[in-house]
């Protein structure tokens, strides 16, 4: 008995618990794709599945993590690792840019004045783009950052070097 | 952490959008999308109270939806990484185990991006978002679940093997990557801290707070011009019908023609129709509630309705024990130009089909010359515009 379940681990990478599930979860959407082959559009819903992860995977987690070591660069953090010494802008520049970008990708509809027509009918409005008011948001952060970046450095107690 | 609430929070989500769709009255076959097998919760009647309870349910899985966000982001951030392993496959276990994060993480995005899109009117997606929305979640919750079992363990040890309270106390200087784990998630040559872990969980919480802050006003009539960045933060002018609309008059089809002097209801009840006109519907006993009207995209409003129970409407129509009611609309096309409301729905003291809002006539946009309003009811069977009334006695 401990042989044949040895076997299986050497087989399969681990125990059979693992497999039980892997296949409730396949036969789950499997049947959920068998229900939707016949929908209208539904191949624009697995591109759209599909390149929710491709997207945020191979785009936009590649570019803020690109972003962000081209501002550690610039700032010289990775240089000067853990001196307490100085006062890092780093986080006083992450920080509302990560707050802006945010707001842009969930409320993007909203600032780029997307989809009017039917914001029309479901609203009865005409739609107003809201981008000065997330550029206004954002700027206020980045304000609202840098004051407080001033104050770390106008508090730091001055040392002899 | 960030995983924990995840584990706490995502059940939250996934059981209110579940509840939205049985609001809309599967039995009906009124809730969308109509054929859903086993896929759906246990049938069960809606309640008409408390009042408020769909304004719950629907705010709360929109606006949670919101705020986890950046928490979803957050935990991908920190298992990214593990996508560029290599070689990318060990055992037939680990494939499998790949595909179906596959699953959970295009499950969550799509969940996410639709969800964003649809409470925004801008449906670039191109499919029927119902559809997509109902099923994706329930392709999400699978991996979910398994992801769940199988991990949970991991989670419980890695928040044991140290002191939650010293690491959020660590300065900067003294942040240290983990040890290395089983799963390889830790970072093999992590490069010096730039931010105590107190400092990330603030910075994702914070930015969940933010997104909260910019979403609630949709849900709370007071904080209304909050919601700076969503279509519901916008109040349609003042005055007594200055509340958000659903859909637009124009946008249905009924204009001053169809809603005029020459408008009247028809109620049926078996072989016997009765005809009234607008003042017939004034001289009847008025009764006013104080009703919210919530959509499940995300938005509500608290208002006052006056008007006629819709028992008194039953009974005038000889069936004053109605087991259901469709309710039909002057709009001539739209998925929501009709509803079928169930026996406590029509009985409920507040049921109303209301003629005033507000101590004033409603506007056309709102439903003139008479609308429903059903407490607990979603805002789109609330019909607008009614056209007719038929009640259904329990052997017809």
């Amino acid at each position: 008995m401990r042989e044949s379940t040895g076997g299986f681990r050497a087989w399969y990478g681990t125990g059979l618990r693992h497999l039980v599930l892997m296949v409730a979860c396949f036969a789950v959407t499997g049947w959920i794709v068998l229900r939707l082959v016949g929908e209208p559009r539904a191949e624009r819903m697995l591109l759209w599945f599909v390149g929710a992860a491709v997207v945020h995977d191979l785009l936009l987690f590649p570019v803020y993590a690109t972003a962000d070591a081209a501002l550690r660069r610039l700032l010289g953090v990775d240089a000067h690792p853990g001196s307490g010494a100085r006062v890092s802008a780093l986080n006083h520049i992450r920080l509302p840019a990560l707050a802006g970008g945010l707001l842009f990708l969930v409320y993007l509809p909203g600032i780029l004045g997307q989809g009017g027509s039917t914001y029309l009918a479901a609203t009865g409005q005409h739609r107003q783009p809201y981008l000065s008011r997330w550029l206004a948001i954002t700027a206020a952060l980045f304000l609202v950052s840098a004051v407080w970046y001033a104050i770390r450095i106008s508090r730091r107690p001055c040392r002899s070097p | 952490m960030y995983g924990l609430a995840l584990l706490v929070s995502l059940p939250l989500v996934i059981v209110t959008g579940l509840l939205d769709y049985a609001a809309y009255g599967p039995q009906f076959g009124q809730a969308l999308p109509s054929d859903v097998g086993w896929l759906r919760l246990p049938p069960f009647d809606w309640p008409t109270r408390p009042a408020w309870l769909f304004r719950l349910t629907q705010g709360l899985h929109v606006t949670l939806g919101i705020v986890l966000v950046p928490v979803v982001l957050a935990k991908l951030w920190s298992v990214t990484p593990k996508l560029f392993d290599w070689p990318p496959a060990r055992s037939l276990a680990q494939v499998l185990e790949r595909l179906s994060l596959l699953l959970l993480v295009g499950g969550i995005l799509f969940q996410i991006a639709t969800g964003l899109l649809n409470i925004q009117y801008a449906y670039l997606f191109g499919f029927d978002f119902y559809t997509a929305h109902y099923f994706g979640a329930w392709v999400f919750t699978a991996a979910f679940v398994v992801h769940v079992v199988l991990k949970l363990p991991r989670l419980v040890s890695a928040l044991r093997s140290r002191s939650p309270r010293g690491e959020l106390r660590a300065a900067r200087a003294a942040t240290r990557a983990e040890p290395a784990d089983p799963d390889g998630l830790v970072a093999a040559r992590p490069g010096p801290a730039t931010e105590t872990r107190r400092g990330a969980l603030a910075l994702v919480g914070g930015l969940s707070l933010l997104l909260g802050a910019l979403t609630v006003g949709q849900s709370l009539d007071p904080l209304r011009r909050t919601a700076l960045l969503l279509p519901r933060g916008r109040a349609p002018g003042g005055g007594p019908n200055g509340f958000p609309v659903n859909r637009a008059a124009a946008a249905a089809g009924v204009g001053e023609a169809d809603t005029g002097r020459q408008w009247r209801l028809a109620l049926r009840g078996g072989q016997r129709t009765a005809t009234l006109d607008r003042d017939q519907l004034l001289s009847l006993p008025q009764h006013t509630a104080e009703l919210p009207i919530a959509c499940v995209e995300g938005w509500s409003t608290r208002q006052t309705w006056t008007g006629v129970r819709l028992r008194d409407l039953a009974a005038l129509a000889g069936v004053p024990a109605p087991v259901s009611a469709t309710v039909r609309s002057l709009e001539r096309a739209g998925l929501f130009n009709q509803a079928v409301l169930a026996s406590h729905q029509i009985l409920d003291p507040d049921a109303l089909l209301a003629l005033r809002v507000n101590g004033a006539d409603l506007s056309l946009d709102h439903g003139y010359p008479a609308r429903v309003i059903v407490p607990a009811l979603p805002g789109v069977h609330c019909t607008k515009w009614v056209n007719s009334i038929e009640f259904r006695a329990r052997n017809a």
